[in-house]
């Protein structure tokens, strides 16, 4: 159980944890769709062309986007991007790093769904069946035979079953020269794909790293942030709609007390609790300027020391804490669940 | 048992994960559902296509109400759209939020149909196999028009006398599948575009508003289950007395009309306060008699 917990709260802690999960779900399931999907090479001559390269480039299109898609941090990255400046300068390095960081884990589906597709090679031979070289690899005593009618046949040739061509050139000799180039192909992707993440990562340490640390902290900051917000506003739903119930029933008791009819009166709860996670907003109108506050005029990161909890010994120095971590532990006292 | 219980409060705690996991189940099931599916092509000229057509389309409409029943936030939305205004104004822009979020909910099992159909083939092979130009096919071109349709129209039976190992057939029946699959991933491709836009593009519209009209909207949900718990917990008190109530007046009635009344036992006061004055079989099964022929008053004043 404990061991459940830690997993899940590790995954949850950390919005980058969660997309790399994510991540690899999408890349199995890419190889998955793969196997699962039914190639059908249509073997006319325009169609293959049209046809093979369709089913190389349009599913990892699909699957890049749809990783930006499930990825939370995009509306993130747009708020952030769109919002006013208000009191919060913005550091566009921090959106670049949001950025790359998403694109990066997006490309990994579609690069795994071309590779699958290039080693297996019945695309590329769906697509290319009509531009072999026919003079080197086809029977040197074939009629004459119109171009046209030479395409047709070469069509045929990822459908084994209706192939008229044989004499004209072997129907094993072009899938196998086709199926070497393909898989010749796979493999350099896939080497050109791993060379590429290793230089990434191997050289990001050599240019400006102070500020690529703070790049990551910062968008790690704007996350938690957020879903703490989200939280918040959640847990302040559920006292204002407690509150607002509690006092639905006062009032119809008293009504109903005025008119001699007595309903049993509820066990008084504990009110102050609810009041004071109120946090001093009862109505709706306070509410929305609220939430139209924090969008328009986010808080600048820098707390003032009487907000601070007491008993940590920041307070008494009377000076804002320098280290910008005291932010999350401030608002972890403030309410349990954290 | 802690663990379900976490996992359950987790996604209790907001009612947009238990939406989406339906969501995502509902499209489970329908993958399912569409594998398990015998699909069984009529081969007859006027029957293919409404066959074909109505595998394709029904069972998406079927889905997209099964979505819209499922989502418990649908009911809160009609009751927020047509109750009086009284103390507390309406905002129909969280109405039309909570509206949209249920629509776009409810349609991703219906497009996940559509789009295993089309990729899989069988239904438009079914339902336009007798629309295709016999005179691309070689086996088709030479034949009357009447035989021809007829022809056409068993391509999708594969064990057909006539059609089995038909070369024509299978052309007429890959070039067919390659259309719908070039169609179920234009489909698939066009969305996930849509879906990308939407929530790139989103926050640059009105995010205040969408704001607060998200939080309004999760606001009306758990007041709504509040209520209904805080109804819940009233009731049960309001039953306790009445059955109490009911129990004493059944004493009461025992004491006045029966001569042997139950001595007190030394030292099993605390039993016969339980019991009520009931104890014995006759006085017990008058007792369930009342509770049945004459219930109580709702009245505990």
């Amino acid at each position: 159980m404990d061991k459940f917990r830690m997993i899940f709260q590790f995954f949850q802690s950390n919005q980058e944890s969660f997309m790399n999960g994510i991540c690899g779900i999408m890349a199995l399931a890419s190889t998955q769709m793969y196997s699962a999907f039914d190639f059908n090479c249509p073997c006319l001559p325009h169609y293959n062309l049209a046809y093979g390269l369709g089913i190389l480039l349009v599913p990892p299109l699909i699957l890049f986007l749809l990783g930006f898609v499930l990825n939370n941090n995009i509306s993130m990255l747009a708020e952030e991007w769109r919002r006013p400046q208000g009191q919060r300068g913005k550091d566009p390095a921090v959106l670049r790093y949001m950025f790359c960081s998403m694109a990066q884990r997006a490309m990994i589906a579609p690069a795994v769904w071309v590779s699958v597709t290039l080693l297996d090679g019945k695309c590329i031979t769906c697509a290319f069946c009509t531009w072999v070289p026919v003079e080197s690899l086809g029977n040197a005593s074939h009629p004459r035979l119109s171009q046209g009618e030479i395409q047709r046949i070469l069509a045929q040739i990822p459908c084994k079953e209706i192939y008229s061509g044989q004499q004209l050139i072997a129907n094993e000799v072009v899938v196998r020269y086709l199926r070497c180039i393909s898989q010749a192909l796979g493999w350099c992707f896939v080497l050109l794909m791993t060379t590429l993440a290793f230089l990434v990562r191997s050289l990001r340490p050599c240019f400006s790293q102070a500020a690529f640390l703070k790049s990551r902290y910062w968008s790690h900051y704007i996350d938690i942030e957020r879903k703490l917000f989200d939280e918040t506003c959640a847990e302040h739903a559920r006292s204002f709609a407690k509150v607002c119930i509690q006092q639905f029933f006062e009032s119809m008791s008293t009504d109903l007390v005025a008119a001699h009819c007595h309903l049993p009166r509820k066990a008084p709860v504990d009110a102050g609790e609810d009041t004071e996670k109120l946090l001093g907003i009862t109505d709706q109108g306070t509410m929305n300027m609220a939430l139209k506050s924090w969008h328009r005029c986010k808080p600048p990161l820098h707390l003032h020391p009487r907000a601070l909890p007491t008993g940590n010994g920041w307070a008494g120095q009377g000076q804002a804490p320098p280290h910008p971590s005291t932010p999350r532990r401030e608002t972890a006292a403030y309410y349990s669940c954290v | 048992m802690d663990r379900f219980r976490m996992i359950f409060q987790y996604f209790q705690s907001n009612s947009e994960s238990v939406m989406n996991g339906i969501c995502g189940l509902l499209a489970l099931a329908s993958v399912k559902m569409y594998t398990s599916f015998d699909f069984s092509c009529p081969c007859l000229p006027l029957y293919n296509m409404a066959y074909g057509l109505g595998i394709m389309f029904i069972p998406p409409i079927i889905l997209f109400l099964c979505g819209l029943i499922l989502n418990r936030q649908s009911l809160v939305m009609l009751e927020e759209w047509r109750r009086p205004p009284g103390c507390r104004k309406k905002d129909l822009a969280v109405i039309r939020y909570m509206c949209s979020s249920i629509m776009q909910r409810a349609m991703v099992a219906p497009v996940v149909w559509i789009i295993v159909t089309l990729l899989d083939g069988k239904c438009l092979i079914c339902a336009f196999s007798g629309s295709v130009d016999p005179k691309k096919f070689v086996g088709f071109a030479n034949v009357s028009i009447v035989q021809g349709q007829q022809l056409l129209a068993k391509v999708p039976c594969k064990d057909d006398e006539l059609m089995r190992n038909n070369t024509s057939r299978k052309a007429v029946s890959r070039y067919l599948r390659c259309w719908s699959q070039a169609l179920g991933w234009s489909i698939l491709l066009i969305l996930i575009i849509a879906a990308f836009l939407a929530r790139w593009l989103r926050p640059c519209f009105n995010q205040a508003t969408l704001l607060q009209a998200r939080h309004w909207s999760n606001y009306i949900d758990i007041e709504q289950k509040i209520f209904e718990e805080t109804c819940c917990e009233h009731s049960r008190l309001f039953a306790h007395k009445c059955i109490l109530h009911f129990f004493e007046s059944m004493q009461q009635e025992i004491k006045l009309h029966s001569f042997s009344l139950p001595r007190e036992r030394e030292g099993a006061e605390g039993e016969e306060d339980l019991l009520r004055g009931i104890t014995d079989q006759d006085q017990v099964n008058k007792l369930l008699k009342t509770w049945y022929y004459e219930k109580p008053p709702l009245d505990v004043s």
